[in-house]
């Protein structure tokens, strides 16, 4: 919807609540997410989709949010990284990022979790190749990405063994 | 700062410690991990502070010239712009480091191209581009230098007398006299390219000014005190007039070392200029084009070997392009040196080295600092060594492995316990060497995927080197507060290491409390001593060892003052230091570098004891090449290596699997292309690291022998896994294809051009051989 300063009202649903922001119909889902709602948790690593830094969740699939107009998120469900604890416990990869040493700096760990939540989403019992392939668009230059798929694939067992 | 009276642990003094749980060793949680893994903890691009300005740089477009002329742009709103050039400066406008010798600003003239010339400054951040675009700056060209080799040739001197920045000699014994004795002289060059650490945070920070407090400013950075140095030099304040707050730092790896520097100077020139807040936060080609990256570097061997493989001697140059200003060049240059010899015993030695000035932005850090070079070369040149005689890459380095007892390029005589027959024994049987080399000879045969296994055995000093640690002079402090919680005081950062966990691990091991209760301050000047640059490897082993060292002197002054017994409890040690806190106002312990006895460094001819501790390490890498595409992929990697003591099993393998991953980066990925000085791919798309899909999993194994001049024995780790990966895997490459490789970065275009000009030399052999 067009506003008279030639700005969007765009509505969309993040992590589970409903928001309105007025904003141009250009700008880039990344920054709605950090300037107008104040989610920082998605990084901006690149700003050309090659790092996967600010990697979020919209309607289900994986998206890097600077590459996502604001326009194209109307109406749009999405979820952050601020949007996956539940009852301050934590989701079960931000438990086996922490124990198996996924997270260094922590400055990709947002992006990447949030491509494995994708993951085990889709996969509940990825094999290495899979787990590989799909954090492919998730750079991360401190932790050589071992201790990264052993995360996703104990997050994965764990959750099996419920 | 305000200190309880304290008198030094003595060696006599009787320590006895409550029966708990280990802490040093254990998987314990990352302080900041919670924080990291629910996007909570705040970057710098994640603050931001009332009336805040945004700031951007204007820079050299040559590589070398005079500034003509400034023309802002008529019709552009410039009255809307904060403004600061080199006139602005207060105080003196370099950056301070060792030389001096970097403008913060150019002033009438730029030496490399991305030279910082005028800022900007706006409440929008989105008209920062179009300003600088409307602002054209006319140069009278200079020429300019591009090569190491144009820089010695000085037809053109563009530093100093002689564009070079720093050499070293290392003599040891005569080399002069050997090569008539030698039974086979091998000469090789090697040359390795420029890396961009490529961390995925980019450099930022935020200054603000006050006229009565000075200035503040809060950044990604490893070296606060750094940034704290530069800052009262540029704007001639008083030491307590400028106060430097790290902020979470999204990886570093030496890219966060001196640079920051710049961007904190040029953030507070335009909050001074504007009274308001400023942020710069760099974007990725800026931040690519701009800073430092790792010397590109050129090393020439020359050896004399007996027919049995032994090394009688040799001759090493060194050479490293540091860009256009000194920075930390020499620093660089000194490790490279140093490390260039290898873990090899050589009765004779001469190793030359140099940094030499050339017009591209000055290179500077990076993980390994030099040492990733000269070991590449040397391990290069192992294999051709033990081509030419004919002995296998294995043998040929068992045969010349230094031994306890014997000296160093430097003339250091090996105390430790080490044993590198015996590493490499385990590494083989890890990697299962022989099997797969023999297998790998047949299976080639018949195949385009040619496999091949390389090694790389080296070592890594910890800490500065030489007389470096005795002029940090580091500083540490441990305090006890009213509610039984200790904190660890130093300037020493976090940027993914796990320094935060482990400084904490070292204090609640030594005070025998839970690890929750102790925690660490933010490295914030105004609240922390100096404990030196968070770099060198030098975090756990000897800022770990005076935090020991400090806790050491709260457990002792608690019991000296009788508030607190032998053995306690966490609620005891709370009683005692609210005990103390009422009687003295407050309980805190610092301790201060001393120099182990004995040391013996002499700076001018380079001899002596370069480190206080080696780390040593086999790295095996088993490599296919595709003779369809021609890209090498790395298919498995052993990474064994000895540490002292490993204080906490999830961070040391992290430290190791991502220094290997960055060398294989180094190896086989990351090219930095230039143009008249200026990168030419600054960007994530063009520049190539490697990602998940790239690498196998890293196989990594510990050994430890201890350390008496480290934490619990511990020895630095930080670097030490950078330096054998790319030797490691060339080797495999050249095993795979029975050719030699002697440059990095080594991508399908360089195995390309060597195996097709091979084939085309076969044939065109062939073709004579008919013809004769």
């Amino acid at each position: 919807m067009r506003t008279p300063a030639g700005l969007c009202e765009i509505s969309l649903t993040v992590n589970g609540k409903k928001k309105t922001v007025r904003t141009h119909a250009m700008e880039r889902l990344l920054d709605v997410l950090r300037h107008h709602l104040g989610l920082t948790g998605a990084k901006e690593g690149c700003g050309e989709g090659e790092c996967g830094s600010c990697s979020v969740l919209m309607n289900g699939q994986v998206v890097t949010s600077c590459l996502v107009p604001a326009l194209q998120a109307q109406d749009a469900t999405i979820t952050t990284i601020e949007g996956l604890e539940a009852d301050s416990q934590l989701h079960p990869l931000q438990r086996t990022f922490l124990e198996c040493g996924g997270a260094q700096c922590g400055i990709c760990t947002p992006g990447l979790i949030m491509a494995a939540v994708h993951l085990l989403n889709s996969h509940s019992r990825p094999t290495l190749e899979e787990i590989k392939e799909a954090l492919a668009g998730n750079l991360c230059r401190c932790t050589g990405y071992t201790q990264i798929c052993e995360a996703v694939a104990q997050a994965a067992r764990d959750d099996h063994g419920k | 700062m305000s200190s309880g009276h304290l008198r030094p642990p003595l060696p006599g003094d009787r320590v006895s410690r409550r029966k708990t749980e280990p802490i040093v060793g254990m998987p314990v949680p990352r302080k900041e991990g919670r924080d990291k893994v629910t996007g909570r903890a705040q970057y710098i691009d994640d603050i931001t502070l009332p009336g805040m300005l945004y700031g951007a740089t204007v820079r050299s477009t040559v590589a070398r010239g005079k500034i003509k002329k400034v023309t802002f742009a008529p019709n552009f709103p410039w009255q809307e712009f904060v403004i600061v050039s080199a006139r602005d400066i207060p105080g003196a406008n370099c950056v301070a480091l060792i030389a001096d010798d970097q403008p913060c600003l150019a002033d009438g003239a730029v030496n490399h191209p991305e030279e910082p010339i005028l800022l900007l400054a706006h409440a929008n951040p989105h008209v920062l581009p179009k300003a600088i675009a409307a602002i054209a700056i006319e140069y009278q060209r200079l020429p300019a230098i591009f090569t190491m080799e144009e820089s010695e040739l000085g037809e053109e001197i563009i530093w100093g007398r002689d564009n070079t920045f720093k050499t070293y000699t290392i003599e040891k014994g005569d080399v002069d006299s050997l090569w008539a004795k030698a039974d086979f002289v091998v000469k090789g060059e090697y040359t390795t390219g420029a890396q961009e650490q490529l961390y995925i945070e980019n450099n930022g920070m935020i200054a603000s000014f006050d006229r009565q407090c000075g200035i503040t400013v809060w950044g990604s950075m490893q070296c606060p005190y750094y940034v704290h140095k530069a800052l009262m030099k540029l704007f001639h304040l008083a030491e307590d007039k400028v106060r430097v707050v790290q902020t979470e730092t999204g990886g570093a790896f030496g890219g966060k070392e001196e640079y920051p520097s710049m961007i904190a100077c040029h953030a507070a020139l335009l909050a001074m200029k504007s009274g308001k807040p400023v942020k710069i936060v760099y974007d990725r080609s800026e931040d690519m084009a701009a800073t430092t990256k790792r010397h590109p570097s050129r090393t020439r061997h020359r050896t004399a070997v007996t027919r049995e493989g032994k090394i009688l001697g040799g001759e090493i140059e060194f050479v490293v392009d540091g860009g256009a200003y000194t920075t930390l060049s020499p620093v660089v240059l000194s490790r490279g040196t140093i490390h260039a010899a290898g873990p090899y015993f050589w009765p004779n030695i001469r190793i030359r080295a140099r940094a030499v000035a050339t017009n591209t932005p000055p290179h500077g850090a990076f993980r390994g600092f030099g040492a990733p070079q000269s070991l590449f070369a040397m391990e290069r040149h192992m294999d051709r060594i033990a081509g030419t005689i004919g002995v296998s890459p294995v043998e040929i380095r068992r045969r010349n492995f230094l031994k306890p007892g014997q000296t160093t390029a430097t003339e250091q005589t090996i105390h430790e316990s080490i044993d590198l027959d015996k590493l490499l024994d385990r590494a083989l049987a890890l990697s299962k060497y022989d099997v797969r080399k023999r297998r790998f000879q047949q299976e080639n045969q018949n195949s385009t995927r040619k496999k091949g296994i390389g090694l790389a055995t080296f070592l890594h000093g910890a800490g500065f080197t030489g007389s470096g640690e005795r002029s940090l002079s580091s500083l540490v402090g441990v305090e006890g507060r009213i509610d039984g919680k200790v904190r660890v005081l130093v300037s020493s950062t976090e940027f993914g290491q796990g320094t935060k966990t482990v400084l904490c691990q070292i204090a609640a091991e030594v005070l025998g409390l839970p690890y929750d209760s102790v925690e660490i301050a933010e490295a914030d000047t105004e609240q922390v001593p100096n404990s030196g640059p968070t770099v060198a490897s030098r975090t756990v082993m000897i800022v770990g060892k005076l935090v020991q060292s400090a806790a050491l002197g709260i457990r002792q002054t608690l019991l000296a003052s009788n508030d607190l017994r032998d053995s306690y409890s966490p609620a005891e040690f709370k009683a005692a230091c609210a005990q103390y806190i009422a009687e003295h106002g407050d309980l805190k312990s610092f301790s201060r570098y001393e120099p182990p006895p004995n040391i013996f460094w002499d700076d001018e001819k380079y001899r002596g004891e370069a480190y206080a501790a080696y780390a040593w390490a086999i790295y095996i890498a088993e490599v296919t090449v595709d003779l369809t595409t021609y890209a090498a992929s790395v298919d498995d990697f052993v990474a064994l290596q000895e540490v002292g003591k490993v204080l906490h099993p999830v961070l040391a393998r992290g430290q190791i699997v991502g220094g290997v991953a960055q060398g294989i980066g180094f190896a086989l990925y990351e090219k930095v292309s230039w143009r008249d000085g200026r990168m030419q791919n600054a960007q994530m798309t063009n520049y190539i690291m490697p990602t998940s899909a790239d690498l196998p999993l890293i196989r990594v194994y510990f050994e430890e022998l201890g350390n008496q001049h480290g934490a619990f024995g511990a020895k630095g780790i930080g670097e030490l896994p950078i330096d054998g990966p790319a030797p490691a895997v060339v080797n495999a490459v050249a095993d795979a294809l029975g050719m030699q490789f002697d440059s990095i970065p080594l991508l399908a275009e360089g195995i390309f051009e060597a195996v097709t000009s091979r084939s085309k030399k076969e044939e065109d052999a062939r073709v004579l051989g008919v013809v004769r």
